[in-house]
């Protein structure tokens, strides 16, 4: 396990809804021991008659990006906008998508990929709306990445010309750094936390196209100054859009519909079938 | 940050690596590092040893070549060395300097036998 995050694969689980699947171990399986002899802890040294160089020259991310690039193709194939919604733990994203899939059912279809270490809580409280939604569950890992999206793309199928909204992992630093195929990442800010956090977490607020400053409702009672964050936000990225909204109250989710509807109609027009050679994701193993 | 996926993917290039050019141990893994790739070195190496544990790169020596941060300033316009992501420009002060190098992480060169 990572002595920074607690990082770790190998404990991925998915619930589909229907059936609880785990598959221990299925997940990136490790390699196995080579079956010539080594020595542990042997210290490399100088190339020697013994020894050979290889040039290898390939990107540490290169896999994960590699992936959701497959990923992207796919969902463009099917005119499917897809956001990735990232936050700490309790700034709201779940209880905004509760409320955004409910205002947008009937008027398009939707999706729902639901990432946390554990329980299936999320991924029910969206089918409870009647729109689909699949849950992984990380384990050890503190983060969504590429392939975890792809195997279950499959399965959930999104319609044609669809939203598919992906929350991740609460956690306001590593899934910054993991694509997943999708348009855009949706920063989740609220109101409760510091106003100061787009300074300590930067990261995320580069890597976002859009900012929802949540829980609005609470500002008579919180010293949060919205001025102050939106400026510290924009210091890290001038090109980032920024919504005020409550997922209480329904304050502001107006303007938010109306984005995603403007965001979606772009995916559906610059969508469209697969090119020969493109592939999509592989579905599970 | 997330140091444990990126050993990860250090030994799939590893993995991948052993199928092409088959060989028994790796002595040397060469990265470069960029200095804006947000990763911590001691921390990375932490996780490079849990993670080569049993495998054909256990006990390998991971030498990190740290590759210097470069930005593009559109206020000033001028190419300014950068130590840290998202700070001032060096020469104008101005926020929104552009990264132009020193934001990979890349496995250069194994040493094998």
């Amino acid at each position: 396990m990572c002595g920074v995050c607690g990082c770790g694969a190998g404990e991925v689980r998915i619930e589909e809804g229907e059936a609880d699947v785990l598959r221990p171990g299925a997940y990136r399986p490790v390699t196995g021991r080579s079956g010539a002899a080594f020595v542990p802890g042997r210290k490399g040294g100088q190339e020697g008659e013994r020894t050979r160089r290889l040039r290898v020259e390939r990107d540490i991310l290169a896999t994960n990006d590699a992936e959701a690039g497959a990923n992207r193709r796919w969902l463009a194939a099917r005119r499917t906008l897809a956001l990735n919604l990232v936050s700490s733990p309790g700034a709201g994203k779940t209880s905004l998508l509760v409320r955004t899939v409910e205002a947008l059912r009937g008027r398009m279809p939707l999706a729902v990929i639901e990432g946390d270490q554990q329980t299936s809580f999320d991924a029910e409280r969206i089918r409870a709306t009647g729109v689909p939604a699949v849950q992984i569950n990380t384990g050890k890992g503190c983060h969504l990445d590429a392939r975890m999206v792809g195997r279950v793309l499959p399965g959930l199928l999104p319609a044609e010309g669809a939203v598919l909204f992906i929350e991740n992992v609460g956690n306001l630093v590593c899934p910054a750094a993991f694509d997943l195929g999708e348009a855009a990442k949706v920063v989740v800010l609220s109101v409760t936390e510091g106003d100061d956090k787009p300074l300590k977490y930067p990261d995320m607020f580069a890597a976002a196209g859009l900012m929802l400053l949540n829980k609005i409702d609470l500002l008579p009672y919180v010293d949060f100054d919205v001025e102050r964050a939106i400026g510290f936000a924009r210091r890290i990225n001038p090109r980032l859009e920024v919504l005020q909204v409550s997922a209480r109250t329904g304050a502001g989710l107006d303007a938010w519909l109306v984005w995603l509807e403007a965001r979606g109609r772009e995916a559906g027009r610059a969508g469209g079938p697969l090119a020969a050679g493109q592939e999509a994701p592989r579905s599970c193993c | 940050m997330h140091e444990m996926s990126l050993a990860e993917s250090i030994r799939e290039i590893v993995d991948d690596a052993r199928k092409q050019n088959p060989f028994v141990r790796v002595r040397t893994i060469v990265l470069a590092l960029g200095e804006l790739a947000a990763v911590e070195p001691d921390s990375l190496r932490f996780c490079f040893e849990a993670v080569m544990t049993g495998g054909p790169a256990e006990g390998a020596e991971l030498r990190i070549e740290e590759v210097p941060g470069q930005g593009y300033c559109p206020a000033c316009a001028s190419s300014v060395a950068l130590h840290a992501l998202y700070d001032a420009c060096p020469a104008c002060g101005a926020y929104g300097v552009e990264v132009t190098g020193g934001n990979r992480m890349q496995v250069l060169e194994l040493e094998v036998e």
